[in-house]
């Protein structure tokens, strides 16, 4: 079984719900409130379609969010949700997450949010593996502040904070997911609908985190930031689709349908773009996500542009199961309360323990 | 030999050595068997941040002080009546403490040159007449423990590192201790090393023996048991008994502990004991820093348990945004600062009092936070229970103040029975509780999460999980009511003043305050807050000893004030405040009240000393009255 099948082993503790909700169910009272033409208001439309999906009860799902645009995320689902601080959404997620099995627990975060102010929360939730899904908008840009270049945001980009040029080096989100341990790590794409679900499916099928990179186009901001993967005549050169099993091939199709270009191991070890035409079918790098060693996904999430972007991976970079911090911390809470008997006994001879003494 | 027995009242002893000594351990187990005697007691351990400062030289130098008596006691007293000093830094470090006519008992083993230098003395002090003021026993107590242990074959270091046993034992004969807690902690402890055990019980039977026979000590001391109110003692420090408040406000509300927390001097034992007594169903999480630790902890609370996090001064510095967070959000949690000294990283190891403004107005707009601090090291217990009850009952963060002196600090505390707990009844939200109109014009059930209980002023706890009451809250302003974002201006100024209002709410369910006043003649209060009560308590003794009158209030409660405070204030010609720092509660009370305080304020890391405070409580009661006859009485005071 795959673990994008029913049950989710990500969702088992969860209660299900035999009433067949939609969309619209999801749907809060609150008016969205983006600028015109944002990429969240299609994240959003994703994320209010797919959760009926997961066939989770509505009340045992709970969105968190950080401070950005993306962060107003939890107003706009009917579900439980916490619009927190800037950066501590992991954190705040951690104890949601730990303390409660049965809930299904999602934290929305920018590249702001995530990267800069909230970095340490972030990877330290991945190296703890809670079961969180992490859906993190990155348009490369700090849109509710008007405008700064973010840490994901290009060198050289001219913002207000930098009129001479960023000479700050950004982070590449998914290759800081891996070096911090993550156990499932993807990147998607806004306008991607089908992939953008698929991926959602997945990361909340994985029980442990799971950090989604949306690419996600302010177009107030940075319009235009991933049109190299939007635009019809670039889109076949840019995108590197990532698929389980299949060998990594992109570019524009050639007679035979496929890409020509594709992905093998260079010889330092990585990976490398080739024409399909200078080898052979066969050497071309198989995606395996379920590798234990991330070396390969790593090498892989290198391909993405650091600068103006012109080429980038998409799909489900790594997935692989290890156990989660909560259920391990809930375990040892189940096994110290084992067969113990009532917690009021127990707590009057936890406190008269020690050498005592009576007086009459 | 007979030995002389003499009666004390109460004794002051300090251990004092280097810091690899185990000076902290030789005071405890001094502690428990006092305590098992059945003295009252007070202790207060001194140690440097360092874990291991270099060996021999003053930083280097721990102590543990304890203060014994066969009446009811306060302090860990101001200066100690003997000195077991262990080493020449120890000694002079020590000495400053010690007043002429006291005991010193002078380990004399490394009062080499090498090491008399390292502590800073040109000669021996154990050989020149600079310690003739004093009562000086030299003793070769580490000489004797290796020629005591030497049957067990140890290296000389491990054989040497059993002095502290053997000092241990001699300074138990002196004063009559029972030695039973003594020796069956040392089997336990060294149960997995039987010849280290063998050689800590040798050593501490030869220490004891060694008192009974040699002419060096020729008299033996007795210090009957104080009368204590009837019930079962043990003794407690206040992280012990501040934990144990935890797990019992847990057990009380039945709701799970979540500590989220960060580990920090002097408050991470908090942190080791929680995650000892998970079968209480209690979650520590210890995060990737401060800011974390409080954030699940908020999660937790937002999920249904009862998010706490523990820390010292630097650590609330950091947890001020998302305590904020819980004022908007309205969620219980509990936060709690054993106060270090500050600013900065300051004393780690040190007490003060001086965070009490930052937990009042630490942080952004205006966020008011209760303010809850324990007394003394088993009134934590109490405390933390109370800090519980009220974060659950109005949905507040609420900040527990305790000190390391407190923390570190022990008594015996008389282990409360549970009927004597209160109930917390965390009240979840189950249904809806208002009626909407939807876009159709149709009624429909709703619940808003501001909707305010009339009596409390506390919002709703909906937990996730309850089907129908889902809801999203953040730390933008809400509307009055319903919760959704709000940015009117007339919905802010009443949210402002709703939130304030909800905690001076809490002074209705506050009992009036106990004012100590014997003689109801006092013209001067004393009004003190945390773990300065047993200095206060034990300065007004001196002061009425010495036939004056005073009167004193300790304040548990902090934020908001009792309601009959205004009123008492009122009754007094003075009020002086001692306090840990430079007048924090002084600014306060003169903010509030309009009543011009006399502060006492010394932040030197350590306890107020009382015989100082006695005095300047004098002072102000012959400024007050212009009756006293300054000079006598200040001697009588002093005394
Ligand atoms: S500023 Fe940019 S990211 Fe923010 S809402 Fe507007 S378009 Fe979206």
């Amino acid at each position: 079984m795959t673990t994008t099948e029913l049950p989710f082993p990500g969702l088992s503790g969860v209660p299900t719900t035999e009433d067949k909700l939609t969309g619209k169910d999801f749907t809060s009272d609150q008016e969205v409130r983006w600028c015109p033409g944002c990429g969240d208001y299609a994240v959003l439309k994703a994320v209010q379609s797919f959760l009926p999906d997961l066939g989770l009860r509505r009340e045992n799902i709970v969105f968190v969010s950080g401070i950005g645009c993306s962060s107003r995320f939890p107003y706009y689902l009917e579900t439980y949700g916490m619009h927190s601080i800037h950066g501590r959404a992991p954190a705040i997620a951690t104890g949601i997450a730990t303390s409660r099995e049965d809930l299904s627990v999602w934290v929305v975060t920018g590249d702001g949010d995530a990267l800069s102010i909230g970095g340490n929360h972030l990877i330290h939730a991945m190296r703890r593996n809670v079961n969180l899904k992490i859906l993190l908008f990155n348009n490369r840009i700090y849109g509710l502040t008007k405008g700064q270049y973010s840490p994901t945001s290009e060198p050289g980009k001219v913002t207000k904070s930098t009129p001479a040029g960023s000479v700050d080096h950004p982070f590449n989100p998914v290759s800081l997911a891996l070096g911090a341990e993550g156990t499932f790590v993807a990147r998607t794409v806004d306008s991607d609908r089908k992939h953008l679900t698929s991926v959602l499916s997945a990361a909340a099928a994985h029980r442990g985190t799971a950090l989604v990179e949306i690419y996600q186009n302010c177009p107030i901001f940075n319009d235009g930031a991933f049109d190299a993967i939007k635009q019809p005549d670039t889109k076949a050169d840019a995108i590197i689709p990532l698929v389980q099993g299949e060998p990594i091939r992109f570019g524009v199709p050639q007679e035979d349908g496929k890409g020509s270009k594709g992905i093998v191991r260079s010889a330092s070890g990585g990976v490398e773009v080739v024409q399909t035409a200078d080898v052979a079918e066969s050497d071309l790098l198989v995606h395996d996500a379920h590798a234990d060693d991330p070396s390969t996904a790593f090498a892989l999430s290198r391909l993405t542009d650091a600068g103006v972007l012109h080429q980038s991976p998409i799909g489900i970079f790594r997935q692989v199961q290890r156990p989660t911090y909560d259920d391990q911390a809930r375990e040892q809470i189940v096994t110290a309360s084992a067969g113990q008997g009532d917690q009021r006994q127990a707590l009057a001879s936890l406190i008269s323990g020690g050498d005592t003494w009576t007086v009459v | 030999m007979a030995k002389q027995v003499k009666q004390l009242d109460r004794v002051i002893i300090r251990f004092a050595g280097d810091s690899g000594d185990g000076m902290q351990l030789t005071g405890d187990r001094f502690t428990q068997e006092s305590a098992a005697f059945g003295n009252d007691l007070m202790t207060l351990p001194n140690f440097p941040a360092e874990i291991r400062a270099p060996q021999g030289t003053l930083p280097g130098v721990s102590s543990f002080q304890v203060h014994f008596a066969d009446h009811d006691i306060l302090t860990a007293g101001d200066s100690p009546d003997v000195l077991v000093a262990m080493n020449p830094a120890a000694l002079k470090a020590n000495l400053p403490d010690m007043k002429p006519g006291t005991s010193l008992i002078v380990d004399s083993h490394d009062f080499t040159a090498r090491n008399l230098t390292k502590a800073g003395y040109a000669d021996n002090p154990l050989e020149d007449s600079s310690l003739a003021d004093y009562a000086l026993s030299v003793v070769d107590l580490t000489g004797m423990t290796v020629e005591a242990v030497k049957e067990f074959g140890l290296s000389r270091k491990d054989a040497a590192r059993a002095k502290n046993m053997f000092a241990l034992g001699l300074l138990s004969w002196m004063y009559g201790r029972p030695i039973e807690t003594t020796l069956a902690f040392l089997e336990k402890r060294f149960a997995k090393a039987p010849d280290i055990r063998d050689a800590n019980l040798t050593a501490f039977k030869a220490g004891w023996n060694f008192g009974e026979t040699t002419e060096t000590f020729a008299v033996q001391y007795e210090i009957k048991p104080a009368p204590m109110s009837a019930g079962t003692y043990r003794n407690i420090t206040g992280n012990l008994a501040l934990a144990y408040g935890l797990v019992a406000g847990g057990v009380q509300s039945g709701l799970p502990i979540f500590l989220g927390t960060y580990p920090i001097t002097p408050a991470s034992d908090i942190l080791h004991e929680l995650s000892k007594h998970k079968r209480f169903g209690i979650t520590t999480f210890q995060a990737e820093d401060e800011i974390a630790g409080i954030g699940a902890a908020l999660g937790a609370s937002f999920a249904g348990s009862l998010g706490v996090t523990s820390t010292s001064g630097p650590g609330i510095a950091l947890k001020s945004e998302t305590i904020g967070l819980a004022v908007m959000t309205e969620l219980p949690l509990l936060v709690i600062d054993v106060q270090r000294g500050g600013p900065s990283t300051g004393l780690p190891t040190k007490t003060e009092q001086a965070d009490l403004l930052q937990a009042m107005f630490g942080r952004n707009g205006e966020a008011p936070v209760p303010i809850v601090a324990p007394q003394s090291p088993g009134d934590c217990f109490d405390a933390a229970v109370e800090a519980i009850r009220i974060a659950v009952t109005y949905r507040t963060p609420v900040m527990l103040l305790s000190d390391g002196y407190l923390a570190n600090g022990s008594e015996p505390w008389r282990i409360p029975e549970l009927d004597e707990l209160p109930e917390i009844d965390p009240a979840f939200a189950t249904g809806t509780n208002h009626e909407s109109v939807d876009k159709e014009g149709n009624a429909k059930p709703d619940f808003w999460p501001y909707l305010r209980d009339e009596e409390t002023l506390a919002r709703p706890w909906a937990i996730p999980g309850t089907a129908g009451l889902e809801h999203r809250i953040g730390g933008l302003e809400k509307g009055d009511g319903h919760g959704n974002i709000s940015y009117d201006p007339g919905n802010h100024d009443y949210m402002v003043r709703i939130r304030q209002a909800k905690v001076d709410r809490i002074a209705d369910s506050l009992p009036p305050l106990e004012v100590d006043d014997p003689s109801g003649k006092a013209k001067v209060l004393v009004l003190g807050w945390g773990s300065t009560y047993g200095p206060i308590g034990a300065a007004c003794r001196r002061v009425r000893k010495a036939g004056y009158d005073v009167a004193q209030v300790h304040l548990r409660h902090l934020n908001p004030f009792p309601k009959d405070l205004g009123e008492i204030l009122k009754q007094y010609d003075a009020v002086m405040v001692p306090e840990m720092n430079l007048g924090q509660l002084s600014l306060l009370i003169r903010a509030k009240y309009l009543v011009d305080v006399v502060g006492y304020n010394h932040v030197r890391g350590l306890p107020l000393k009382a015989a100082e405070l006695a005095e300047s409580i004098t002072d102000l009661i012959s400024t007050t009255t212009g009756t006293l006859d300054h000079d006598v009485h200040q001697e009588e005071v002093a005394r």
